[in-house]
This record gives structure tokens, sequence and C-alpha cells, in this order.
């Protein structure tokens, strides 16, 4: 195979992975959305919360349809499988944004059918479920799902489709796998964790701090069990490794961890992560008003993720393995795009640093001027 | 025991990403409408300093947010659902078909998100020069989002810019600018958009038109209508044009969604357009004698001259697309639909044959099979057709939605002419008739947005890409009860919604813009 497009495959499954990583960055408009009742105590305090993660969540949003169509087009037959194989656990995810999509505009306006309390009861929904479910839908990266691929299929007329999924619960069944579930939680915590750390930074109000440092304690250190349990039984089971002579798919010990000692950099972007999401979090709790913990965190969030998802897929890994039919496990080389495709798209990603440079600066802009209670009543455009 | 994929199956897939689609359609044509006017009153506002137009923008974009909101909402499960419902057609051109909607998110939809934040929340935090940036961004992030979906779905239309590789078992792109810049690409993105402006006008229009009646907000509605008549002139007179372009490559790459929008079912030179007619329900068959016609009346060799860009020209019609035989404008003979069905089956069975041969390492046999699959491969969808009669699309829906739609085409372009007149002559203030027609013409714009979506998507039935993948090929394997189950969930969710965001949008637009210390 062409160097190239080799380069290219891994290239797009970095691009992938960074837009994970920044999604669960982004999930803090989640972590914030279900701390609304437990750090807003009145009704102008849930104002300032709503205020402070609304007018993020298009972020969490698009980045989530980014990466949903940046799957599609890079690595199309993830697409297939996952998508028409696990549709229940989609489906819940994708119901659960699209009620947040409308609960921040419509709740505080009137005339909105169900009620101020409904549409907030929509945004708890959509920041305790969407990180759960999207944690435990990439915990199946590590452990497995259970579907089968055959593209010979096409060539027949009355059934013609190429992947199946073997389980009836189509996804659900994820559910039953304990290492799923406690990724879906740490990744639920950690939403939390970075949504106070959040709050801090971007609320100027005393009793808001005050609350949001407090409940720091208790989210940091659930969200360190379901992290640390996650992370040390991936690194010592068995992963989906893939034979790059005969492209066999087959179990190894300690895949994962071999995976980090094989490629040192990730290692060390591992543990830089990991440090800088502590250093943010112990730092805020410490006496004192700091209130850059997010930044830290955040970076450190995305640094560790990125390198997650890199050992799902990198170095003869199979990404999404099948528990029932290994041999139908996909990996980078087996379910990407063409090299003419890839080759593109990758001119245009050339353009995301310019992306996120104007991110960078309307975020700015807008986040000058904290969010207030004067602001609140001033009467301008609020949630 | 040979499996089959269950029909009904195809029909609830089909339900839900149609009810989607249109439930989405409903709110995008106004985003993208609404949009350019709301960036058309700021910049008077930039240039002139007058607050009022501050304040008249500001008030459309509080509507604009509530439409917006739920916009977001149904275009995520338009995206995702390629993948759930349509597994099958998402392996077989994502290589192409997923590129334009990556695209989409990395370049149209953060630019949406991040601009649309600072529009909303930067009044008093950003210049006024970076707020006005911020609106146009806000809306061309939009139109953009939408040329990059219309490049996919007209690439659905008119397969181009790609050939198929036996060893990958799919469609694989070869020329970018072939799949962007079709010219079923740029017409469907003219057209699509354009259209939309109507909607966001006739919104403006009606809405002011209300205010005008109960006697509030005068300066605020003259002032809107100004604009919205004057833009929505040139978007209807623009929607006509490209309207033409569309037609003409409905004939040239898809004549059997021109045969069902005409109701044509014997071809000939020289055929008239129907301008109106009663489709007659006694005819059963593509081929029997009843004439498909109540009554009708046509306008001679019209259909001739926009299908061919000549009077006499040739237009086949449903029986000589399913019986073949006659010349096409290329000179070549047309094939029966029997005789691109047996192509097909054997373009499937040369696939199959040429991956055994590969497995078995005979290079040989493999050649030979690769050679049929090529030489065929320009009919391999009709190889899932079971009848011939599949390949007919819904005729009833095609021909009245066809006409719905240009009807009130014509109806637009004479209300904002005389609107623009009205307005011009200052009569629109006490002109009571025109003002309960423009509210009236509110509805009537999304029947129209929404009956050019059936036309293209009911017309080009069974085909999920044109000739290369039927509907039945396209379907991911699942229950009929989880498809119906998610059907009936979307169906209450999107309506629940859709009554909240009516309900919110009267309420704001009863409240009435905060036009501070500009009297009426």
């Amino acid at each position: 195979m062409d160097s190239t497009y080799i380069l290219l495959q891994q290239y797009w499954w970095f691009v992938i992975s960074l837009l994970g990583a920044l999604l669960v960055f982004l999930l803090f408009v989640q972590g914030g959305q279900s701390l609304l009742f437990t750090v807003g105590k009145t009704e102008l305090q849930q104002k300032m919360l709503l205020n402070s993660t609304g007018r993020k969540w298009e972020f969490t949003f698009t980045t989530l349809v980014t990466f949903g169509g940046a799957f599609f087009a890079s690595f199309p037959l993830f697409y297939s499988t996952s998508f028409g194989g696990a549709y229940w656990v989609w489906m819940a995810i994708l119901i659960c944004f699209v009620i947040q999509a409308v609960s921040y505009e419509y709740q505080s306006k009137n005339g909105n059918l169900l009620g101020k309390k409904t549409y907030q009861i929509f945004l708890i929904i959509n920041g305790v479920l969407g990180p759960i479910l999207l944690g435990t839908a990439v915990g199946t990266f590590f452990n497995g799902a259970e579907f089968t691929v055959n593209k010979a299929n096409l060539t027949e007329i009355g059934m013609p489709v190429i992947s199946s999924w073997d389980n009836p619960l189509h996804g659900l069944e994820a559910v039953f796998v304990i290492w799923n579930v406690f990724l879906g939680l740490a990744v639920f915590f950690l939403a939390r964790v970075q949504a106070l750390l959040y709050f801090i930074n971007n609320i100027n109000d005393e009793e808001v701090d005050k609350r949001a440092r407090k409940q720091l304690i208790p989210e940091t250190a659930l969200f360190l069990v379901f992290f640390l349990a996650f992370l040390i039984h991936t690194l010592v089971q068995d992963g989906f490794a893939v034979n790059p002579e005969t492209k066999e798919v087959f179990m190894q010990p300690f895949k994962y961890f071999t995976n980090l000692i094989e490629m040192p950099v990730l290692l060390v972007v591992l543990l830089l992560g990991v440090v800088s999401v502590l250093f943010g979090i112990i730092k805020t709790i410490l006496p004192g008003q700091w209130k850059k913990g997010i930044w830290f965190s955040g970076v450190g969030t995305v640094l560790v993720v990125l390198v997650l998802f890199l050992i799902a897929g990198w170095n003869n890994t199979a990404y999404y393995p099948s528990v029932t039919n290994l041999q139908s496990s996909l990996t980078i080389e087996n379910s990407c795009s063409s090299f003419f495709t890839l080759k593109v798209m990758s001119y245009v990603s050339i353009l995301v640093p310019f992306v996120l440079w104007y991110i960078y600066h309307a975020w700015k802009a807008l986040d000058l001027r904290k969010i207030d209670k004067e602001e609140m009543e001033e009467g301008h455009h609020t949630y | 025991m040979v499996e089959n994929i269950d029909t009904s199956l195809i029909d609830w897939s089909r339900a839900q990403f149609a009810l989607t689609a249109m439930y989405h359609w409903l709110f995008v044509p106004l985003t993208l409408g609404l949009g350019v006017i709301q960036a058309i009153m700021e910049t008077i506002y930039y240039k002139t300093g007058d607050t009022f137009w501050k304040n008249t923008a500001k008030f459309w974009m509080k509507i604009f947010g509530i439409n917006f909101a739920i916009g977001v909402a149904t275009g995520l499960i338009m995206e995702f659902q390629f993948g759930t419902n349509w597994s099958n057609y998402s392996w077989f051109v994502g290589d192409i078909f997923g590129a334009p909607l990556a695209i989409e998110g990395i370049l149209a939809f953060f630019m949406e998100a991040t601009f649309i934040a600072v529009m909303f929340f930067g009044w008093d935090k950003v210049s006024k020069r970076f707020h006005l940036a911020s609106t146009w961004l806000t809306i061309t992030g939009a139109t953009l989002s939408a040329l990059w979906i219309l490049v996919a779905n007209a690439w659905m239309q008119y397969p181009a810019g790609m050939h198929f590789n036996p060893d990958t078992v799919r469609n694989e792109m070869n020329d970018f600018w072939a799949v962007a810049l079709s010219p079923v690409a740029i017409n469907k993105f003219f057209h699509t958009v354009l259209s939309s402006w109507i909607v966001g006008s006739a919104f403006v229009l009606g809405v002011s038109a209300w205010f005008l009646l109960k006697k509030r907000e005068t300066r605020f509605a003259l002032g809107s209508i100004k604009v919205a008549a004057v833009f929505g002139l040139v978007a209807t007179l623009l929607t006509a044009w490209t309207g033409d372009g569309s037609a003409y490559q409905v004939a040239q790459k898809q004549p059997m969604k021109l045969a069902a929008m005409e109701g044509l079912y014997e071809g000939g030179n020289g055929v008239g357009l129907v301008a109106v007619g009663v489709l007659n329900s006694n005819k059963k068959a593509y081929n029997d004698d009843v004439n498909p016609f109540l009554f009708n009346i046509q306008l001679p060799k019209m259909l001739s001259f926009f299908a061919e860009r000549d009077l006499n020209a040739y237009v086949p019609g449903i029986v000589n697309l399913i019986d073949g035989g006659y010349t096409k404008s290329d000179g070549t003979i047309a094939l029966s639909a029997e005789e691109k069905i047996a192509r097909g089956q054997m373009a499937i069975k040369a696939l199959a044959n040429y991956k055994k041969a590969m497995k078995d390492k005979d290079e040989v046999a493999a050649k030979e099979h690769r050679a049929t699959l090529e030489a065929n491969f320009e009919y391999f969808g009709y190889g899932y057709i079971r009848e011939k009669t599949d390949l007919i699309p819904p005729i009833g829906l095609t021909f009245y939605s066809f006409r719905v739609m240009v009807i009130l085409g014509g109806f637009f372009i004479l209300l904002f002419l005389v609107a623009f007149f009205m307005e011009k002559k200052q009569k629109f203030e006490k002109a009571t008739w025109l003002q309960w027609v423009s509210i009236c013409s509110i509805p009537l714009a999304y029947i129209a947005s929404q009956a050019g979506w059936i036309v293209a998507e009911v017309g080009r039935q069974p085909w999920a890409i044109q000739d290369i993948m039927p509907v039945s090929a396209s379907v991911s394997k699942l229950s009929v009860g989880s498809v119906q189950t998610t059907f009936f969930l979307f169906l209450a969710i999107f309506t629940v919604l859709l009554i909240a965001e009516i309900g919110i949008m009267i309420k704001a637009i009863k409240k009435g813009p905060e036009l501070e210390n500009h009297s009426n």
C-alpha cells in the first residue's frame, strides 16, 4: 500500500481522535446542565448557570455533528456498521441532544407549551445521559461490540446488507459490560468537574463560586474512581491487535499498555494530560481565588482523551472490535475512505487552525465580561 | 432459505427520513431567508446609525433564534440517520457523500455556531463592525452548510466524479470538483437557497402586515415590508430562473422524474406542458389505454422547449422509458427497463464472480469478470429492482406537488410586486386586503417550499442514488418494529416542539419589537 495513503489513514484517525477529545472537553456544557439545581439554589443563580453554559452549547453540538460527519467521510464502514447496528444507543444519544437544542432558547420564553421546568429537566436529562451514553459507546472501542461485516453480501440481491448486528438489543447490550459503563461514568463526572471549573471562571458571583468549589471535591473523587478503574483495566486487559502482514485480528495480552510503551510520546502526553487535569482541579480546591483551573483541566482532558483514542486505533490495533466475529473488526485500514477522498479532506483540514483561531477570538470577546447578576437583570438577550 | 429485505422496513425507513427531512425543512428556509433580511437591516443601521434599524434587526433576530434552535435539533437527526437507517448506502457511497458532510461541519457549522453567539450576546461586548460581521458570518455559515448538503443531495440525483472499486465494494471519488460543481448541484443550491429567501420574505411581510392590521408599530412594519418586498421580489424572480434550470437538469438526468412531474405516459415530439390538470384515478397500469387525465390544459410544445430547449424535441413518457426503443438526444437507442434490469443483474453477478476469482487467486477470470462489471456498471442498481413497474415513482404526489410549487411561485412574484409598489406609493398601510393576503401567504410559502422537496425526493424513487442504488438496497438491517418506534418517537417530539415553537413565536410577535424612543 502507498505510504502516503497509510500516512493519511493515520492522520485521519488523529483528526477523529482530536475531535473526540475536544468533544469530551466541551461536554462541560452537559456537566453544567446536570448541576443546575445543585449549584444554583435561587432562580437568579440558575439563570446565571444557564447563561454560562448556554452561550457555549452550540460548540459542543457542532463538535458532535462534525465528529459524526468526519467519521462518515474518513471511516465510512464505522459509520455504517456502528450507527446502523447499535441503533438504540445512537438513537438515545441523538434524542438526548435534540431535546437540548431547543431547551436553552425555549425554557425562559412565554408560550413554550411545556413550561420552564420541563425544558430544564430536558437539560438535566441531556446533561446526565449525554456524557454517560457517549462514554459507554466509546467504551466499546476497547471492549468490543457484536457485529458482522461481509462486503460480499452486496451481491445478494434479496438481502444486500453489508453490516449486520448480532445482538437483538442493537447496542443497548453495551451497558451490560461494566467497563463501558465505567468509562461513561468517568466522562460524566469529568464533565461535571469541568463545568464547576468553568462556572468558577465564567460567573462573577460569590455564592456560586463558593458552592462550585465545595462541590468540586466529591465530583473529582468520583471521576478518579471510575476513570482509574477503567484505565487500569484497559491497560492490563487483552486487546484487539492486527497482524500487519496477514491483517488478521487476534487477542494480544496488554495490547493497550504495549501501545503506550511502543509509542512513548503518547505515554508522555497521557501523563502530561493527567497532571494538567489534576493541577487544574487541586489548585482550584486549595485556598485562594484561583479561577483558571478550567484551562489546565481542559487542555489535560483533551490530551488524555486524545491518547485514549489513539491507542485504540494506532499501532496495528482494531479500533472497533467485533466480539462475535473477530475478523469483522474494524481497523483504520479496512474501514477508511479512498486515498483520493482522504487527500481532498486533508486539504480541507488545513483550514482547521483558522477555524480554531476565530472560535478563540469570538469566545474571548464574549467572555471578556463575566456573567453577573447585573447582566441578567439588564434585559438583553439572555436564556 | 433465501433471505429478503422486508418491504415494510424500506417503507418505514423512508417514512422516518421523509418525516425528519420535512420537519427540518420547515425551519431551515426561514433561517436562510430571515438571516439575510436581518443582516440587511443591521447593515442599514451600521451605515446610517439610526437605532430604529438596530431594534428592527433585533426583533427579527429574536424570531430567528427561536426558529434556529429547532432547525439545529432536526438537522442532527438528518445527519446521523444516513448511518442509522441507511447503513448500506453509507458504506456504498460514504467515500463520496461523507466528504461534503465533513466539509459542512468543519467550514460551515463552526462558523454558524461561533458567530451566532456573538450576534445574540455581543451587542454590548464587541464593536459595531465586529457585530455586523458576525451577523453576516452567521448567515454565511448557514448558507454554506446548505451548499454542502445540497452538493451531497445533488450527487444522489446525478452521481458524478466517481468510479466503482470492486475490491472495496464501493464507489470512490476521483474528481472532487465534478462532485462539488456538477450542474445539478449548482442549480439545486441556488434554487433551494433562493426559494428559502422567499419563505423569509413572505414571513417578514406577513408578520409586518399583521402589525399594520392591528395598527401597531407602523414604522417598524413599513420598514420591514420595504426590505422584505424588494428582497422577496428579487428572490422569486431568481427562483423562477433557477427553477427552469433545475427542470432542464431533471429532463437530462432523470427523465422518469420529469415524466412523473408531468403525468406524461406517452412521449413524443413537440410535447405540451400541463398548466393545470386532474389525474384520472382509474388509470391502474402504466400501459393500459386509460387516459391519464380527467382534464388538463396544456401549453403547446412547452415541455419540449423546457426539457430540450427545442419546441419540437422528443420527450419520453413513462411508457417509452419502461419499454425503451426510442432514440435519445445523443443518437443512441434507449434500453427497455427489462434490459436494464438484466444488465444490472449481470453487473452484480460479475462482482460476485470477481470477488470469488480474487479469493481463488485466478487473475484471468478476475480480469474477465471485472470487464463485465465495468461494462454494465451503469445499470448496477437496476439489478436490485424486482418489477419494472417499481421504476415508476408515485405519479399523483409528484404531479400535484410540482403544480402547487409552480403556481405558488407565480403567486409570490405577483405578491411581492404588488407589495413593492404599494409600499413605494405609501398605500400599504391603508390596504387592508393586501395585509390579509400577506398574512395568509405565510403558510403558502411553506407549502410551496415543502412541495419543491416532495417533487425532488419522491420523484426520484426508487433510487437512493440514481441508477446505482435503489432504496431497497440501501437500508440498515433492523426490525420493522424498531424503525416504527423511532418514527413515532420523532413524530411526537418534533410535533410537540413545533407547537412550542409556534407558541413562542406568536407570543414574541404579539409582544412586538422594543423600539425604545421610536414612536409609531
